[in-house]
């Protein structure tokens, strides 16, 4: 499961700076596992946004978002929606927001860090990959992560390394992340986004506590092993 | 003060120059020459940090002993192999062995070097670099003491920091935006990626004109047809155009030296007066770096 944490209501308004028409995206797998999203995080959203002066044109919970192909055709129904949003806020981990983000043609809001995903980038993974950084920065990429994209993980733009065909100095075979993150940018009328001053990650965020590395396969193990322990003793009673 | 800002700040057109490390401890071929020919002709001497991702002697250690030969450093610094730790560390060395200039690069990626299979760094970018070299300079590092204070440091380095840019590449406007950003964050100067279109850089200067930073045109000496046409190939934003190429093809190998010289000197000549000085990679051509000054008429 993918432990994900919820940004302080600060950042995600922050993140929504311009913004007036939000639509609510929340996933209803891990973030519900890990009680960080689910119904109760929608409502507090929607207050969020609704008490910042926001409009929110529509909210909905869908079963797993990490896949692209999944979310379009979910979405289809909601289309009129979304389409009357400038933004979505998405309530999963790194890889739902950056598969929402190329399937809606909207800027994808990150509204949750995600912490841990021991190496399960979703359900039904395709192309969209999510570092557990701790600290989602795809409000102000375009909905497309720099950290897995760019070869080098720059936060604050292209390096000299992008090719005239835009692609990456260390493949031709690989895209510069920092090249998609203009176009995109430049289809989303959001290029200033690229303004912004990135700050050098928190490194500590990517050392995960003990709790988090803990699964429910991890959960039999020990009882398991709790009861292998136990066993001999009681025989011999 | 750097005799690089002295000058760049009295308007005057600066030349600088470029050596790199060996691979190996034999550094006096590399400091002899920059003695011979650089010394005196160029303001400064960039010193190379393991460019392409090849290990070698450290740009720091190098550009030390160009100070006791009376040669102003430049010395570049890359984010590809050291930490936030050592990449301040190195600073505040550089700092207490007389260098001046920090060139604040992201660095080629291992991948394009001698030792693939490295660990690639980039705790910071070049634009995070440049903020915590501006932040020593203002008397604190990038850490927090044990009660989340500032640390203050017991002397403050100053440095002149500078940045680079590709004027010519496919995509301009993100570099403009790039070098506003590393301008905010503290560059002074900027010195480009290899420039052969004229025209192209100076439609770049006049977008870059609002920042008031001065530009020192890149220029590469082109040692032979097939390396420009490697360049073309594989050198981001860098495009040698046709006309170049067939005079380099058509000259005599003993004639290629003259011929690469005066491309640099048409090319300065060209460019000169829509930038403030000129930033010369001669790839080991050291010797001619003074005919390519008296070339370029300065």
């Amino acid at each position: 499961m993918n432990a994900t944490e919820r940004k302080p209501d600060n950042e995600i308004l922050e993140s929504l700076a311009g913004v007036t028409r939000v639509f609510i995206l929340g996933c209803q797998g891990c973030p519900v596992g890990c009680e960080t999203g689910g119904q109760p995080w929608l409502d507090q959203m929607r207050a969020l946004l609704t008490g910042a002066d926001k409009t929110v044109t529509g909210a909905a919970l869908l079963d797993m978002i990490c896949n692209k192909a999944i979310v379009g055709i979910r979405l289809g129904r909601l289309a009129r929606q979304i389409g009357e949003a400038e933004a979505v806020l998405v309530g999963s981990c790194g890889v739902g927001v950056q598969a929402v983000g190329n399937m809606v043609g909207r800027l994808a809001v990150p509204a949750m860090d995600t912490l841990s995903m021991g190496d399960y980038q979703g359900l039904w993974p395709s192309e969209e990959r999510c570092a557990e950084c701790g600290e989602c920065m795809l409000a102000f990429t375009g909905g497309l992560c720099p950290i897995t994209l760019c070869a080098k993980s720059l936060v604050n733009g292209s390096c000299g390394g992008t090719q005239d065909d835009g692609s990456c100095e260390v493949s031709p075979e690989r895209r510069c992340g920092w090249q998609m993150i203009y176009e995109r940018l430049e289809k989303l009328g959001r290029l200033d986004d690229l303004k912004r001053f990135a700050a050098p990650k928190d490194f500590r965020k990517r050392d995960i506590p003990d709790a988090y590395r803990r699964t429910l396969r991890w959960a039999l193990e020990v009882a398991e092993q709790e009861d292998a322990e136990t066993e001999p003793q009681n025989t011999e009673k | 003060m750097a005799q690089l800002q002295q000058q760049l700040s009295a308007g005057r057109f600066v030349v600088t120059g470029e050596v790199g490390p060996p691979k190996g401890t034999h550094i006096a071929p590399m400091i002899d020459e920059a003695e011979q020919y650089l010394k005196g002709t160029v303001t400064a001497v960039n010193v190379t940090d393991l460019q392409t991702a090849v290990m070698r002697v450290g740009s720091l250690a190098a550009c030390r002993l160009l100070v006791e030969r009376g040669i102003e450093p430049v010395f570049q610094m890359v984010c590809r192999d050291r930490n936030r730790l050592a990449l301040q560390s190195d600073l505040l060395s550089a700092a207490v062995l007389g260098i001046e200039n920090v060139l604040a690069l992201t660095g080629d990626h291992v991948v394009m070097g001698d030792h693939p299979e490295a660990k690639p760094v980039y705790d910071l970018d070049s634009v995070g670099l440049l903020q915590a070299i501006a932040r020593l300079e203002a008397g604190s590092d990038m850490g927090r003491d044990i009660k989340g204070n500032e640390n203050a440091l017991d002397g403050a380095p100053t440095f002149f920091k500078g940045c680079c840019a590709t004027p010519c590449g496919a995509n301009v406007d993100a570099q403009v935006i790039k070098l506003e950003k590393k301008v905010e964050a503290g560059a002074q100067f900027v010195q480009t990626q290899a420039v052969y279109d004229p025209p192209a850089f100076e439609a770049f200067m006049r977008r870059v004109e609002p920042l008031k930073v001065p530009v020192l045109v890149g220029i590469v000496m082109l040692k032979s047809a097939g390396m420009a046409k490697y360049m073309n190939r594989s050198v981001p934003g860098v495009q040698v155009p046709d006309d170049l190429i067939r005079l380099l093809a058509d000259a005599a190998k003993e004639d290629r030296q003259k011929v690469s010289t005066e491309i640099c000197g048409r090319l300065i000549r060209r460019m000169k007066d829509c930038c403030q000085g000129a930033h010369l990679m001669t790839l080991g051509w050291d010797h001619c770096v003074p005919d390519i000054v008296q070339a370029a008429g300065l």
